[in-house]
């Protein structure tokens, strides 16, 4: 079982790119540790900026520095970076078009049993709204430090959402094919398509074993790039399907579940079933007991795309 | 000095003319800040069309981003764009002179309009100078308004505690504000210790419509070395339009009607002239 998580992944590519770019700077809201960003605190005292528990301030500071070369990365909770901060990440980021990486950590339900005011459920949907901000969710450790050392490469606003806890790996160090903005296929089949992002991935995949054992074929994409939408995978799948079904941790609306329904509707309809969390606070719980309560796991996928297809369920 | 004073009479005059041609902008919030503006961008910032990309620039945002016509014409006069195609295009279908601040336009650094931004962009500019050793200072001019927003005091926080000596904060303290006066809406009294409480320099300026005062104070701003500066200047707000106009709330966003017009040009023209004979 991997032990590290998406954010660590981030960290350590920040911290060797560093080395070899001065600009890099990292801005974090009394959320240092959260981010897992200590080390680079510790290894770029000068590059590193504590703006307190103030995520407006967070972001508009980031994108003062980046009008000024540097390349900030913004780390918060996703919950508050995403709502509380709102309007700076609107017009400080996406409307002055500045160089801003923001980093929503501890996204989704991760913070589990806190509630809802430490849930990030909506920030897919605010985000996304944004003209000139990119949305990702990457699936695991090896994913996100692609994603990371393709955003430094670019000076234009994206909004990154990694988890808390440590997830399985999908890929491996030497086995990650990542193209930027691409969806990644993880598995082909006729009779469904499943597209996820973050963290459903895994599930999704598990699923798509499962539904293999009865003779059901089924075509996973890892859909980190909720914005912009890889619409060509999409549509390809879609069409190569009978069903298609999207899983997000993410509110019912305006997610990624909505976006492939535009897609789909617009250039191939099919049936969509988007799997999501609910319109209300989540049940209390960890991620694993609400995501299995919700029908968020391998078994409630695959039972979801089994009645769907008229089969039995499991 | 007397030149400032006039150009910046002059200035207002194209304010109007903006205002009167598309229909629509903030009269009397341009009219307070002009000289701020003025100042600024004819005395004390390193900024031009030519050092537009200069690193070493001068940096400036516009917080209180409605009175944009005021900098379109400070802009203007500086050779950004010209000031004809302002007064043509502002406000109208497909126009770049939008009624805020944008970025795309020459010499615009960051976009605005929802206030409380200014502040805290800077303090991120400040920093972001500093880290790179360089020698220019960074300026925003803020409504008093907008002091009510909370993002605001996030950002006096963040500048006392970095002791960002390089930044210096003005606040256009005209007193009113679309409903009414600032201390009914929400009260400002004892606004220079509620800043200096955050370690900052504070520095009052009584008559803010007074190119030589804010001159001084923007001069003394430049000597303190362990912490930014606000100046608080101390405005009135339709300045310079004559009675019709100064100090009434209601021309927050009016458009004067064809007799207002010629009235608050003439009281311009007699400003202008005035100053240009000092």
């Amino acid at each position: 079982m991997n032990k590290v998580p998406n954010r660590q992944a981030i960290c350590d590519v920040l911290l060797e790119s560093a080395r070899g770019d001065k600009n890099i700077v990292v801005l974090c809201s009394d959320s240092r540790g959260s981010a897992s960003m200590t080390p680079f605190f510790e290894a770029y005292p000068e590059r590193s900026i504590e703006v307190g528990i103030a995520e407006q301030n967070l972001i508009s500071i980031s994108a003062g520095m980046a009008k000024c070369g540097k390349k900030p990365f913004a780390f918060s909770p996703a919950s508050f970076l995403s709502t509380r901060s709102y309007e700076q990440a609107k017009i400080d980021v996406a409307y002055s078009n500045t160089n801003v990486k923001l980093i929503g950590i501890s996204g989704g339900i991760s913070y589990g049993a806190l509630g809802m005011s430490h849930h990030s459920a909506q920030d897919i949907a605010v985000m996304s709204a944004l003209p000139n901000m990119r949305v990702y969710l990457p699936s695991d450790r090896f994913q996100t430090a692609k994603l990371i050392s393709a955003l430094l490469e670019d000076t234009k606003p994206a909004y990154v959402r990694v988890g808390r806890n440590a997830v399985e790996d999908i890929y491996g160090e030497a086995d990650c094919p990542f193209t930027m903005d691409k969806a990644t296929v993880l598995s082909d089949g006729g009779d469904a398509a499943i597209i996820a992002c973050g963290e459903m991935v895994r599930p999704a995949l598990e699923a798509a074993d499962q539904l293999r054992q009865h003779g059901i074929y089924a075509t996973v994409l890892d859909m980190y790039c909720v914005k912009p939408l890889d619409s060509e995978a999409v549509i390809k799948a879609a069409e190569a399907a009978k069903l298609v079904v999207t899983v997000e941790e993410h509110a019912p609306f305006g997610g990624l579940g909505s976006m492939v329904s535009q897609v789909v509707g617009a250039n191939c309809p099919r049936k969509v079933i988007n799997m999501a969390l609910p319109d209300s606070p989540v049940i209390t719980g960890t991620s694993k007991e609400v995501f299995s309560y919700y029908g968020l796991d391998a078994e409630g996928i695959a039972k979801t795309i089994m009645e769907n297809l008229g089969w039995q369920a499991m | 000095m007397s030149k400032l004073k006039a150009k910046a009479f002059a200035l207002r005059q194209d304010v109007l003319d903006m205002i009167k041609h598309s229909g629509s902008g903030h009269i009397g919030g341009d009219f307070s800040v002009m000289d701020i503006l003025v100042e600024l961008y004819f005395q004390q910032m390193n900024v031009s069309p030519e050092n537009r990309d200069d690193p070493n620039r001068d940096l400036f945002v516009l917080s209180k981003g409605h009175a944009v016509e005021s900098y379109y014409a400070v802009l203007a006069a500086k050779g950004f764009f010209p000031v004809e195609e302002v007064v043509e295009n502002f406000s109208v279908f497909g126009s770049p002179f939008i009624g805020h601040p944008n970025n795309k336009l020459p010499g615009i650094e960051m976009n605005s309009g929802s206030l409380g931004h200014g502040l805290p962009v800077c303090i991120g500019m400040a920093l972001a100078c500093r880290m790179d050793n360089r020698s220019n200072r960074i300026y925003t001019v803020m409504g008093d308004g907008e002091l009510a927003e909370g993002s605001v005091w996030e950002a006096f926080m963040a500048g006392g505690h970095y002791h960002l000596a390089n930044l210096c904060a003005v606040i256009d303290r005209n007193g009113l504000q679309i409903s009414g006066t600032t201390e009914e809406v929400m009260a400002q009294e004892n606004l220079a210790e509620r800043i200096r409480a955050f370690h900052w320099n504070v520095i009052n300026v009584a008559d803010g419509n007074d190119i030589a005062e804010l001159d001084a104070a923007f001069e003394a701003a430049k000597t303190v070395q362990d912490r930014p500066t606000c100046i608080i200047a101390h405005t009135v707000k339709g300045y310079a339009g004559g009675e019709i106009m100064e100090g009434k709330a209601a021309w927050h966003h009016k458009v004067p009607t064809d007799t207002e017009y010629e009235q608050i040009s003439a009281e311009l023209r007699r400003r202008k002239e005035a100053a240009e004979n000092e």
